[in-house]
């Protein structure tokens, strides 16, 4: 008897399975209304003019065309973009990977160091670490003032069109806190048998790094790569705050440019085609890290869900 | 052989040294701009681009006392309540929202699930920017605009699936047999939430709600967005105004309105520091 109820309960255990579907209904919901639901009508405006004030009228390809043939601002900010794409995202990942190797090194006081290294990405793209930016690289900014102990002449951090580019970018790197604490916790993954294998084998440091711990670190060198590219692609607050996209727009990423056009102009449907422009470098260049990962990640297992 | 023993320890330690030297010396350069912030807001404000010290060489204070009144009509009292008005719900509610639906996906096998799962994931790499515009043409036909509701109300429906995808990983990792023994003495699905789930996830709902805190709070773009009136201006958006109405020569008081918007999210790191870490180790993941 007893052990019928407990069958019964195990069947029913089984079929009570597709209760799941009423706890990811909050989800489901929010998925179609709040990121479905824009990501299609987004595609529907780029073919459309169309702003706040006028209702969409369908006009094909011209928004596409006028970027491709008439905008040169267009250009000039996605190679804005990319320069400070490929600058911030490898500066503030190699920087992480080499301070979390050095971390690694069974050191006292990590917890330390790791505290301080990780301070500034809490305050990550605030308004505030923004404006700290435009005093540390003012004309008489704390940074030219110590140029100024070595008697180097100053550098116009923010007003020269040829450095301000990378002074936002070095923002970005400063923030390299997030990324390290990650590759941290990666590295005290690695099982310490391989070190010892490696060391029987007469394996050197560099061997051993380079066979060892980057091949098992590359998952999540991987996932870092990916998602610092998709945010650094569409970097605004500190171009709008530090720059103003200046000078002579030299700092003029993309992110701003969406804003200028769709709430400043109030150009929706031109905006909707930059975007989907956007969207599709981010995909290619997700694909293209995705596709060359079987050459340099490694899995474990395969993660299977 | 002695000596040469000597030697080598000796190689090591200097080695280490300039190890230590090295991290110590990132580690002020590292934080040496945040320190001279909040040495500078309480300098006179001719002394803030002459030395480059943190020892300010008269203490003023009005620099807060004038910065807090704002624009004279909103102070920052009025912004620091819009901001917690803003965040904590948000948080309240991502956490919410995020433990039932990880749950869901952790713990049944319903249709459809890998399909549904896999678009969890790929939300992860949506841009903000392609679908800003209409969403906010949404939430205008809603009459959401200038209110918290386009912050709070998706929050609910578990759009930021970061945090659905970290508890999932974590709830994976708590032991099957839990949920079966607590069925077979009587519990529902909720009541195994309730009692079982939830108790064992705590480590990873303070960090997620620790992450959600500071990077809502640090939002600028979205509240730039929606949010018209500087009755309803959160500390971001108070201090990007502030920038534009001070006169030039008012730096300090700048200065002293980032240092105070910065300190909630420096004090949640400090007390949750732990959480942060445990979070991070658990769920291998952040952006």
């Amino acid at each position: 008897m007893k052990s019928l109820t407990l069958r019964n309960k195990k069947t029913s255990w089984k079929r009570s399975q597709n209760i799941g579907l009423l706890y990811i209904a909050p989800w489901i919901i929010g998925f179609l209304v709040f990121q479905l639901y824009p990501f299609i009508v987004s595609l529907i405006y780029s073919f459309a003019d169309f702003s706040i004030i006028k209702t969409p009228e369908f006009v094909g390809l011209k928004n596409y065309i006028n970027l491709f043939t008439k905008d040169r601002l267009f250009y000039h900010s996605l190679k804005t973009t990319f320069i400070y794409v490929l600058i911030a995202v490898p500066g503030k990942l190699i920087f992480a990977l080499i301070i979390a190797l050095i971390l690694n090194m069974k050191l006292k006081y990590i917890n330390f160091y790791r505290t301080i290294y990780y301070m500034p990405s809490i305050l990550g793209g605030s308004v505030a670490v923004s404006i700290l930016w435009r005093f540390l690289f003012a004309r008489n900014g704390l940074v030219n003032i110590l140029l100024s102990k070595f008697s180097i002449a100053p550098i116009d951090w923010l007003g020269s069109p040829d450095v301000a580019l990378y002074t936002i970018s070095l923002l970005k790197v400063w923030q390299f806190g997030s990324s390290m604490v990650l590759f941290l916790a990666g590295l005290k993954q690695i099982p310490g048998e391989l070190y010892e294998a490696a060391k029987v084998d007469g394996a050197g440091k560099i061997r051993t790094f380079f066979s060892v711990t980057l091949p098992l670190l590359t998952p999540i060198i991987f996932f870092n790569l990916i998602m610092q590219m998709v945010n650094a692609f569409q970097e605004f607050t500190s171009a709008f705050v530090v720059t103003q996209g200046g000078p002579l727009r030299s700092t003029y990423l993309y992110g701003l440019m969406l804003y200028e056009q769709g709430f400043r102009f109030l150009k929706m449907g031109y905006a909707s085609a930059q975007s989907w422009i956007l969207f599709i470098i981010i995909m290619a260049m997700t694909a293209l890290v995705f596709k060359s990962s079987p050459y340099w990640t490694y899995y474990d297992d395969e993660g299977d869900f | 052989m002695r000596v040469i023993f000597k030697m080598k320890v000796a190689k090591i330690n200097l080695h280490k040294v300039w190890v230590y030297l090295f991290l110590t010396l990132l580690g002020v350069v590292m934080v040496y701009p945040l320190l001279w912030l909040f040495a500078s807001s309480i300098k006179p404000n001719q002394d803030i681009f002459l030395s480059m010290g943190l020892i300010p060489s008269k203490v003023v204070l009005d620099s807060y006392i004038k910065g807090w009144q704002g624009t004279g009509q909103y102070t920052y009292g009025v912004f620091f309540w819009n901001t917690f008005k803003m965040v904590v719900p948000t948080v309240a509610f991502t956490l919410i929202s995020s433990v039932l639906v990880a749950y869901g996906f952790a713990r049944f096998d319903f249709p459809l699930k890998k399909i549904l799962f896999t678009l969890m994931l790929s939300t992860l790499m949506l841009p903000e920017s392609v679908i800003i515009i209409p969403r906010y043409m949404l939430f205008r036909d809603l009459n959401w605009l200038d209110s918290y509701l386009p912050f709070t109300i998706p929050a609910l429906f578990g759009t930021f699936s970061f945090f659905i995808f970290m508890l999932v990983q974590f709830i994976r990792g708590i032991p099957r047999e839990l949920d079966e023994s607590a069925f077979i003495d009587g519990c529902n699905s909720f009541d195994i939430l309730v009692k079982i789930i939830l108790p064992l996830s705590k480590p990873a709902l303070f960090s997620a709600g620790i992450f959600q805190f500071i990077w809502r709070w640090n939002d600028f773009f979205n509240v730039l967005v929606y949010i018209n009136s500087v009755s309803k201006y959160t500390l971001s958006l108070a201090l990007r105004m502030s920038i534009d109405i001070t006169q030039s020569v008012e730096w300090n008081q700048i200065m002293a309105m980032s240092v105070v918007t910065m300190i909630p999210p420096i004090l949640v790191f400090f007390f949750a520091q732990k959480y942060f870490v445990e979070g991070i180790a658990t769920t291998g993941l952040k952006g």
